[in-house]
């Protein structure tokens, strides 16, 4: 149980996966210009990281494994997420089509995330069994909405700041985010007593 | 006697006064000058439309500008005269712009129109409100709202609690304190009115307990006049304990929400001037056309002045002797006054203090700094806002978030200014916000009803080419059916011819048979 | 090998049959994204964007035909608006397009208004009230200055007057403050 903790904590927190990692940079600094489109795009991300997650193991353990195929996990793997995206974008097409207008071409992209690529792998990598692996997507999808939320706040505020001229827009963007990935990388050790 | 609990309003900040020495002499009543420039609009709604013309003679009290639209009060002539002119002239208000205004020239005698006190007591609520927005009765706190709309015992059919406001708390004004001081039994005939037109349970009046006369001048009122369920009830001095929301919070403890008016909760705050008008116009028929006003400042002698609208700011001014380096006049207090363009605008509804200021007295004030979120604005803010966060997105002009801070629930009272570090006109960022939001609202309602009456027209156009097909079609149904009824008539005709024909052929032929016998 | 290509063929089948079936079940009808352009629009249906009214250049916006820096009318405010909407990046107005002019109204010139009835077709809000050989005039609450009747009247007698600031719409200034240059001391 502690185990579990451990793995949400750690992705959560301790590894974040846009700020530590530094995965998943596009949508970070492409869809954190407003509050609610970047709730909405961590949502979308959450959604498809978790799904993905757990069909990528199950792909992974009962089709490759048993035949030999690994080398076709990235191919596997990337097809999968992208009938994820692809039925995701269908669901918000129909449910919120303002929100679908405002992430635009982001979110298609998220199947070129690198997150939601990198995170079934690292899955593999780490010998995740299936609750593990959706626990340790669900948890980093949390991560990538936490510091999206965070920087889009952020951001709202630096709009009304007094900016340098040519700091303006991305770049005093991009300092902000090396600065709070800074600031994430104080959670290193949390969780010391695993 | 009862110790009444009072309770505490957030925030407020204590300035210097400064309530001497205009509080040390009398009223005085203010001469008549050569001309009086009544502005037309002088409360908040709609702009009354003049009733008199130029070349007309008037009487004082007689009605100059009936009400437009349902938020509307009148204005009557301050004294007897010829109208000279009905034109725009320099309003007493920020922008320095004019509006229209009944000028008159009186003629000397100030003789009355014919005045009658009005049977409140038996006439219909309806009725009670029509004669006192007749009566040109606003709100002489400084709101000018007229006074008839909020004369109604809300929705439970009577109040709990009707605040009379005697709290005068912004610095240099005196003119409610004086005149609770030397007309009180009138304050509470006019007060002992609106319990009755409210049907209030009780009356509370709040005084700041920096004025101890007028306390007690009220207090002997309320024994003289006998009139039950009014209470005289002295309230910490602290600005601003007289805004409506804080003095109901601080005598009834009720804390009224943004978006309600205080008649949800049962209470309903009038000042005291209002008091005094409510009487006058009710009980003598007298309808508004004068206030007092007090001129303090750069002066020699700070006093106050019962002064008719229309009259000159500088003639008041003259009386009080202002000193050589006056550089600016202020209408109103030195925290939510405005200055004046120049010093000829008229005394209106709203005027209950002319400041004359100079260097010395009001220095410019120091250049704005950058904010550095130390939070006092915040502290001293009496509707518990956030005056920075305001602030901020005003500055940047992103409106939809500083709406979200709650910006149209700032009374303007000018306490986060007073104690911002940096010298920020924080009031002044606000009101330049509300202005432009008011501003793009209106543009947004146009814009759609626009779109409501394009809409409409293509609609329209199209109904027309429909019916104009629809006629053409018609047309041409009867024209066919009268060629087919024609064509058939024909055919008739045609027919008959036809068969008589072959009728003669036969009997032609008949007759041939019959004529030659043994032919085959 | 042939153990991948028949892993790979099952994996996109399945996944291909529940995409279709998605595609069906989750269909759009129309566009809602319209009508929150449309109102942002200033209505004034002035044809100065080259399309034929408000909602015809909210459609092009919708499909991404026209670009959003197109209308006059709306100013610079409309343009920020839309790209706020759209998540787009703000460009300002194109020169080819007008240029943002201050609000007006017309007003017909009654002594040399012949009763034409021509502006009244023209006016796409049905603001000027008149009939044939009777005086026109514009009712200017309802006009919005969208200077269509100009062209038609064949007596020039309308002009563009611009809204005068009065004590009703006054706005207040954002609050500035001189620069003083000072000696160090």
């Amino acid at each position: 149980m502690t185990g579990y903790l451990f793995i949400l904590l750690g992705a959560v927190l301790v590894n974040n996966v846009v700020l530590v990692r530094i995965l998943g940079l596009c949508p970070y600094m492409g869809v954190s210009k407003k509050l609610e489109t970047a709730v909405g795009m961590g949502a979308a991300t959450t959604f498809v990281l978790t799904l993905g997650c757990g069909t990528s193991y199950v792909i992974d353990s009962w089709l490759l494994m048993p035949n030999q195929l690994e080398y076709l996990r990235t191919l596997s793997f990337i097809v999968t997420i992208a009938a994820i995206v692809q039925l995701t974008e269908l669901v918000i097409q129909k449910t919120s089509p303002v929100l679908h207008q405002v992430l635009g071409i982001y979110l298609p992209l998220i199947t070129t995330n690198c997150a939601v690529l990198g995170i079934p792998l690292l899955n593999i990598g780490l010998r995740h069994n299936l609750i593990e692996s959706m626990l340790f997507g669900f948890g980093s999808s949390v991560g990538f909405t936490l510091a999206l939320v965070l920087f889009a706040g952020l951001r709202e505020r630096l709009e009304g700041a007094d900016v340098p001229k040519y700091f303006r827009g991305t770049a005093i963007a991009f300092i902000s985010g090396g600065i709070m990935s800074l600031a994430f990388m104080g959670f290193a050790g949390l969780d010391k007593f695993k | 006697m009862t110790l009444r609990q009072l309770f505490h309003f957030n925030g407020g900040v204590k300035p210097a006064y400064n309530k001497e020495p205009s509080n040390a002499l009398p009223i005085m009543v203010a001469p008549l000058p050569a001309e009086l420039a009544i502005p037309l609009h002088q409360s908040v709604g709609g702009i009354p439309r003049p009733l008199v013309q130029a070349g007309e003679h008037v009487r004082k009290g007689q009605l100059i500008g009936g009400p437009d639209g349902y938020v509307s009060s009148s204005v009557h002539a301050s004294t007897s005269g010829l109208v000279k002119a009905i034109e725009p002239r320099l309003m007493p208000h920020t922008s320095g712009l004019s509006a229209l205004c009944v000028v008159i020239e009186p003629d000397g005698k100030d003789e009355w129109a014919d005045l009658a006190p009005i049977p409140w007591r038996s006439m219909k609520p309806d009725e009670v409100r029509d004669a006192l927005r007749d009566s040109g009765v606003v709100g002489l706190g400084g709101a000018v709202f007229p006074s008839y709309l909020k004369v109604n015992p809300g929705k439970q059919g009577h109040l709990n609690t009707l605040v009379i406001n005697g709290a005068e708390c912004e610095p240099f004004i005196t003119c409610d304190d004086m005149q609770m001081r030397e007309h009180a039994e009138t304050i509470i005939r006019g007060a002992a009115i609106l319990r009755d037109l409210t049907k209030a349970e009780q009356v509370l009046v709040g005084i700041e307990d920096n004025k101890p006369e007028a306390i007690a001048a009220m207090q002997v009122a309320v024994k003289a006049t006998g009139e039950p369920r009014i209470e005289i009830v002295p309230v910490p001095t602290r600005y601003p304990a007289g805004g409506a929301k804080q003095l109901i919070r601080v005598l009834t403890g009720i804390e009224v929400p943004h978006g309600t008016r205080s008649t949800d909760y049962g209470v309903q705050c009038f000042n005291t001037g209002t008091a005094f008008a409510i009487y006058e116009a009710l009980e003598l028929g007298r309808p508004l056309i004068s206030r007092i006003v007090t001129v303090a400042g750069n002066v020699e002698t700070a006093r106050n002045y019962e002064v008719r609208f229309g009259t000159p700011m500088k003639d008041v001014i003259a009386l009080s002797k202002a000193k050589p380096d006056t550089n600016r006049i202020v209408m109103g207090g030195p925290m939510m006054g405005f200055a004046m363009p120049a010093d000829t605008v008229p005394v209106v509804k709203a005027t209950n203090c002319i400041l004359v200021g100079s260097p010395t007295l009001f220095p410019p004030p120091p250049p704005e700094m950058p904010c550095i979120r130390c939070g006092e604005c915040a502290r001293a803010c009496p509707t518990d806002l956030q005056p920075f966060e305001m602030y901020w997105f005003s500055r940047a002009r992103i409106f939809g978030k500083a709406q979200e801070y709650h910006l149209f629930d700032c009374i303007e009272c000018g306490c986060c200014a007073y104690v911002c570090g940096s010298n920020i006109p924080l009031v002044d960022y606000f009101r330049f916000a509300k202005s432009e939001i008011w501003a793009r609202e209106n543009e947004k309602a146009a814009a759609d009803g626009a779109r409501e009456r394009y809409e409409f027209r293509l609609a329209r156009e199209e109904r027309e080419k429909a019916e104009k097909a629809a006629k053409l079609a018609a047309k041409a149904a009867e024209t066919k059916a009268k060629l087919a009824a024609a064509a058939s008539a024909d055919d008739e005709q045609k027919k008959a011819l036809i068969a008589a024909a072959v009728a003669r052929t036969e009997a032609a032929s008949a007759t041939r048979q019959e004529g030659t016998p043994g032919a085959d | 090998m042939l153990t991948a290509l028949f892993v790979m063929a099952l994996g996109s089948v399945i996944l291909g049959g529940a995409l279709g079936f998605a595609a069906v079940k989750f269909r759009v009808e129309g566009d809602p994204l319209v009508d929150k352009i449309d109102s942002i629009l200033p209505q004034t249906q002035c044809g100065q964007c080259g399309f034929p009214g408000c909602r015809p250049y909210a459609e092009a916006i919708a499909k991404g035909e026209a670009d959003i820096n197109c209308c006059p009318p709306g100013g610079e405010d409309g343009i920020h608006k839309l790209a706020d909407l759209l998540g787009r990046e703000f460009k300002p107005l194109s020169g080819e397009h007008g240029i943002e002019k201050p609000k007006s109204t017309a007003v017909i010139d009654e002594n040399t208004c012949i009763g034409c009835t021509l502006c009244i077709q023209a006016c796409p809000v049905d603001a000027i009230v008149g009939a044939a050989k009777q005086m026109h005039t514009v009712i200017a609450a309802q006009c919005t200055g969208c200077e269509l009747c100009l062209e038609p009247c064949p007596v020039n007698c309308i002009l563009m007057k611009p809204i005068d600031e009065s004590v009703e719409n006054w706005k207040w200034k954002y609050p500035t403050f001189a620069l003083q240059a000072r000696k160090a001391a």
